[in-house]
């Protein structure tokens, strides 16, 4: 949802010409037992400034999950993160922050072009020029309160009793109005002869 | 009448489908959270400056955390992930504390106040060895000295300023192993001291500023070396040689190699084979010996001298210099219920500069660990604090002979988890009075109003909550109408049971295991044992607690028989064989004691309780005990049934030798068991038939001995970017248990683990990850009965043309059709489970732990096989969504709102009395606890059910009676005088 800015730096590709220059580095150290097939995947977390609020707080907690677990890593003040000794292949970065949405990114990394990466994001493929996560939208883990309001008042069940009685307080008299007096009168005496007036004797439709 | 109804449903619909929410000022009324650390591996004080003091701690857990030193309180903490075991912890110029994990490969520093990470540094490592950290202690702050780190064969030096890796140097030669990197403190030469194949000693000097080998040394020692060393000054260190009878102080001052050895008969009468303890004292090393503790004080000269020894039971802090020249040194030793903390003199053993005894909780059991801090008291003298890990995990601090703080770490690392009912109020105790008077009693609803309308000011607010929490009664300790009170019986790693209230979550009581044959067993499982509620009412509730001897499987086992009411172990006992498989059998007997068979690793079972009743119960069912197991790594399921009583002299009647009646063989090269699964034993299923919304009828298929087995490819075994979706496939069975019959298979080609099921009723639902979408999926099977498919003639069933009644057995073969659809998940998900209810007539909710450490709470109805693009107005009246490929996260369907149950490993949950309400409970490093009502609380009135309104509408109503009646009779009279 939000843009992915794509004038900052340029950074994935950076990334890459960095594990390039450091796997050459490798290889020519004497002992490189098992490092010409690991990479190393750098990017970057941002969280827009609209919500900067706890910012700061919350960027210590965030979390950055490679391949559900394998790897767990941190971010640093600047928001950057590193997963080394990665091999090739395809992988799958996950951003854990409270408040935030992230989608799930597939990483590829490159054998052959010797840890080129290369992002997508999988929840709305969009692929990625460089590694820059950021939240497809913010969460909220709370429902809102409703401001006070009249009808949430006249909907909840007292306020439908009230207005069930005032209806047959003020209405009613103004339907026994309507009777006519004759009905009226055997009405009233039916009741006399029952004892115990009862609403349905008084509706008009009961009889 | 079909109408109204038409109309009102979509709304009710509309409403049910977000079941959990949670308004702000709710949170923490029916749930609560707690957070822990684990048990603590190292410890660093930070306490020089003034302002706040703290302790750096890392744990078994892989957290690192900074705690207050005042109150125990955690300031910030971080869990790293399970492969990233840390090393060590060290305080770099004064504001970075540095971690090392991951076997020395990864290096991190945290700023000290925040807990924000500054820099992480990925260490060259080429094979498994020793990692050592060595932080420099530098009281100039401005000036950086390297971090050393020894790890993975390699010395690195990294600045600590950012972590830039100055210098590194191989020491991954054949054989070699690098023992201790030494610095004499001011110089720049550091000393890396290993063995080449355990028979030869190895010194390099390197200059700490650019990494290059002054000088090496090397001198082959005859006898060999076991390992076990201690380094006693920057020049000497001691080691014990292969036969662990002989110490052998090595010094290597200015680079030349010298050996002195000293039997340690010449030390110790009785001798033994010796054992170096890990403390680091100057001058001094502790030895253990037959079983006593030895200082043995290291002369100039290398010559070895027993200055004092002291009895088993004794554990020791590192030592720390107190002045100028002088360092001190903690230890602790238990005598009865107390212990005693010793501070003393190295130089000095007869100095002790402090002793205090402190009264010990017995279920805490042994110290293990000593932390040892100083500090100047106001008469300049030196004060002492120790920090003390417990033999239950828990952490205590240790100041002027009192316990300042203590934190029960046990509990970051819950084993099993089970729950269990609060006495019944007893007559004569009276109820709590909630509300005083009437007047309080109405300002409290009052206010709640105005809480609810949003009228209520921040002071009213607190006061709602307190008011809420007081009113709600939720945390006595005795049963309430609705089940909402409850222990949650938790057992831990280190062989402790604890039970929590579910009110909020304190400790009720906690109980040690215990056991003759083993110093400490280790908790495995929990069992109800005897929960009376027909008969033996006068007894209490009691719980099984499975232990074990040690950590393989063969080990013997411990029973141990806990009260659950007091907390009191009733007895235990340990059992003389091993224990693989706890089955709890459908019967109790008299005294409604549970019958459990325990399965041993020779292939026995045994039954418990050892009775006469319990083995007549028993002789009866004999021929109807069936079970399975599971041996994961050969790819067989196998089902047992009971043979007969076991022969041999060892054996009693209650044990028995069991047949094997079927095996199902995996193909290793194509399948590996990753995950196996059935029904929770106790769940209660309300209606046996669905009726669809064309009034046809579908029957589950509910039987109890149903298993859940899924296998990959044995490539696909590995993680996710190990394997090309070609090559990895999942495939799921439905086994019946009794019979061995595979009642459904389905293939996830391109799919791979880890799979995360929860089976209930008569569907499972999966996680696992697609690789050619490279997402995650969630699949749901039902498994419907075809054979009573027929029953739904109204006329069949009056006229008794029915099978209903027909006895139901796992022998015939059973008719069964599968539903099954697949959905896309968004996260990686670390554990699920469901909602259980008493009676099993409220819908159902998963409960998906995230790896976010987040619980989401996902309606049933979502992984519904039914599921179509365009339900019809019937289906979608009935409550069908309509299909989208993947499953929705709604953010206010988080149960654990805005905590995190970090490390979460496992959720457990129990139904309440009350039909509509579950308990849920979390457990992880951290606990969670909630109540669901996954329908909402359609059975009672929700807390926040506003009286205050009601009686208003009464008084209004009879108000308005009142003057009605006035009016009319006033009306009557004109009109009989007209």
């Amino acid at each position: 949802m939000a843009p992915i800015l794509r004038s900052t730096s340029l950074l994935a590709l950076f990334v890459c010409h960095i594990s390039l220059f450091f796997c050459f580095f490798v290889s020519n150290l004497p002992i490189s037992s098992g490092s010409e097939d690991s990479y190393t995947i750098t990017g970057r977390v941002r969280i827009p400034a609209s919500t900067v609020i706890g910012h700061a707080a919350k960027f210590s907690n965030i979390k950055v999950i490679l391949n559900g677990g394998q790897n767990v890593t941190f971010l640093r003040p600047d928001g950057y993160f590193t997963f080394h000794k990665v091999p090739a292949g395809t992988h799958l970065i996950e951003v854990y922050a409270m408040g935030y949405f992230f989608s799930p990114v597939r990483v590829d990394v490159s054998a052959r072009h010797h840890g080129k990466v290369q992002a997508t994001l999988t929840e709305t493929r969009r692929s990625l020029t460089e590694l820059v996560l950021e939240p497809l939208r913010p969460e909220q883990y709370y429902e809102m309160r409703e401001p006070f309001n009249v009808m949430a008042i006249a909907k909840s069940p007292m306020g439908l009793m009230v207005g069930f009685m005032v209806v047959v307080v003020f209405l009613m008299p103004k339907l026994m109005e309507n009777i006519d007096p004759e009905e009226m009168k055997s009405a009233q005496e039916q009741m006399r002869s029952q004892g115990v007036p009862s609403l349905t004797s008084l509706l008009p439709a009961s009889r | 009448m079909a109408i109204r109804v038409f109309l009102l449903l979509p709304v009710f619909l509309s409403s049910a489908i977000v079941s959990f929410s949670l308004y702000e000022d709710q949170a923490g009324l029916a749930d609560w959270h707690q957070r822990y650390i684990g048990k603590v591996k190292h410890a660093v004080f930070h306490t020089q400056k003034t302002g706040r003091k703290r302790v750096i701690v890392s744990t078994e857990e892989n957290v690192v955390a900074s705690l207050d030193l005042r109150h125990g309180e955690i300031f910030w903490r971080h869990v790293l992930g399970t492969k990233d075991a840390i090393d060590g912890v060290g305080i770099a110029l004064g504001k970075y504390v540095i971690t090392l994990s991951s076997e020395g490969s990864t290096l991190r520093a945290w700023n000290l106040p925040d807990g924000q990470m500054v820099w992480e540094t990925a260490l060259h490592s080429a094979h498994h060895s020793k990692s050592l950290l060595s932080v420099p202690i530098n009281l100039k702050v401005d000036k950086d000295y390297p971090i050393t780190v020894f790890g993975g064969g390699y010395l690195h030096a990294v600045s600590a300023l950012d972590g830039e890796v100055l210098w590194e140097k191989d020491f991954t030669a054949e054989g070699f192993e690098v023992q201790r990197v030494l610095q004499p403190l001011g110089s720049t030469v550091i000393y890396v001291l290993g063995f080449v194949n355990l028979s030869e000693a190895v010194v390099y000097q390197i200059d700490s500023k650019s990494g290059e080998v002054l000088a090496q040394k090397s001198m082959a020692f005859p006898g060999g070396f076991s390992g076990e060393i201690s380094s006693v000054s920057s020049d000497k260190v001691v080691v014990l040689d292969s036969t662990k009878s002989i110490l052998v102080t090595i010094g290597f001052l200015d680079g030349d190699i010298s050996f002195q050895k000293t039997p340690i008969s010449d030390l110790v009468e009785d001798s033994g084979n010796a054992e170096i303890l890990s403390p680091l004292l100057s001058n001094m090393l502790a030895v253990k010996v037959n079983k006593r503790t030895v200082f043995v004080k290291v002369g100039g000269e290398g010559k070895l001298e027993v200055v004092d020894s002291l009895s088993d039971e004794t554990a020791m802090s590192d030592s720390l210099a107190v002045a100028d020249d002088q360092e001190a040194f903690a230890s602790v030793h238990h005598e009865g219920s107390k212990i005693h903390l010793m501070v003393k003199l190295v130089n000095e053993l007869d100095n002790v500069l402090l002793r205090e005894t402190i009264e010990m909780d017995q279920h805490r059991g042994r110290v293990h660990k000593v932390f040892m801090n100083n500090y100047i008291r106001t008469d300049r003298s030196n004060g002492f604090r120790a920090l003390i890990v417990m033999e239950d995990h828990s952490l205590l601090l240790l100041q002027q002979g009192a316990i300042v703080w203590s934190r029960e770490e046990g509990l970051a690392s819950v084993t099993d988890v089970t729950t269990a009912e609060l006495p019944v109020e007893k007559d004569g105790v009276s109820v709590a009075k909630v509300e005083h008077t009437l007047f309080e009693w109405l300002k409290g609803h009052v206010l709640k109003l105005k809480g609810s309308l949003l009228l209520a000011s921040p002071e009213d607010v607190v006061a709602i909550q307190e008011l809420r929490v007081k009113s709600s009664g939720k945390n006595k300790l005795t049963r309430d109408h609705n089940g909402f009170r409850k222990l949650i019986l938790a057992l831990t790693r280190g062989g402790k049971l604890f039970a929590l209230h579910t009110g909020d979550g304190r400790i009720v009581w906690s109980m040690l295991l215990k056991s003759q044959a083993c110093e400490r067993p280790n908790g495995i499982s929990l069992y109800q044992w005897q929960v009376p509620h027909h008969h033996a009412m006068d007894k209490n509730p009691s719980v099984l607690v499975v232990g074990r001897c040690g950590s393989d499987s063969s080990a013997p086992g411990v029973l141990s028989f806990v009260d659950v009411y007091t907390g009191k172990e009733i007895t235990s006992s340990d059992i003389g064989h091993s224990v693989v498989q706890v089955l709890p059998l459908p019967f109790t007997d008299s005294t409604e004691q549970r019958l459990h068979l325990i399965a041993d690793t020779v292939g026995h079972v045994h039954l418990y309780p050892k009775t006469s009743e319990a083995l007549s119960i028993f002789q009866r069912e004999f021929q109807n005990i069936y079970w399975y197991t599971v041996e994961a790594d050969d790819g067989i399921i196998r089902g047992h049934v009971m043979k007969s009583s076991c022969s041999g002299e060892t054996a009693d009647e209650y044990c028995f030798t069991t047949r094997e009646l079927w095996t199902v063989v995996f193909p290793s090269e194509s399948e590996k068991i990753i995950s196996t699964l059935t029904r929770k034993s106790n769940e209660v299923v309300h209606t046996q038939a669905k009726v669809n919304t064309d009034q046809d009828l579908l029957y589950k298929y509910v039987s109890k001995n149903l298993l859940f087995v899924a296998t990959v490819s044995p490539k696909g075994a590995g993680e996710i970017g190990s394997v090309t979706p070609e090559e990895s496939s999942l495939v799921v069975y439905l086994i019946d248990t009794i019979t061995g019959r595979i009642l459904h298979r389905l293939s996830h080609q391109g799919c791979q683990g880890p799979v995360h099921a929860v089976f209930s009723e008569n569907w499972v639902v999966y996680h696992y990850f697609n690789l050619r979408a490279h997402k995650y999926e969630v699949t749901v099977v039902e498994i419907y009965d075809q054979s009573r498919a027929e029953n739904k003639n109204v006329w069949k069933l009056i006229l008794g043309k029915h099978n209903l009644t027909a006895p139901i057995t796992s022998y015939s073969r059973p008719e069964v059709f599968t539903k099954s659809q697949s959905y896309f998940f968004a996260q990686s998900v670390k554990t699920i489970a469901v909602t259980s209810t008493a009676k099993g007539i409220t819908s159902k909710q998963l409960l998906i732990g995230t790896i976010g450490d987040q619980i989401l709470a996902l309606d049933k109805r979502f992984v519904d096989p039914r599921r179509t693009l365009n339900p019809s107005q019937a289906e979608k009246e009935e409550g069908i969504i309509p299909l989208t490929d993947s499953l929705p996260i709604i953010p206010q369907s988080y149960v654990t709102h805005s905590h995190r149950v970090e490390g979460l490993r496992g959720i457990v949950t129990a139904p309440s009395k009350l039909e509509s309400t579950t308990h849920v409970f979390a457990y992880g490093v951290d606990l969670f606890y909630t109540r669901l009502a996954p329908s909402k609380t359609y059975d009672s009135l929700t807390d926040d059910f506003s009286y205050a309104l009601l009686l208003i509408t009464i008084v209004v109503l009879v108000a308005a009676i009142y003057i009605t009646w006035a009016l009319s009779e006033k009306k009557e009279l004109s009109e009989k005088w007209r």
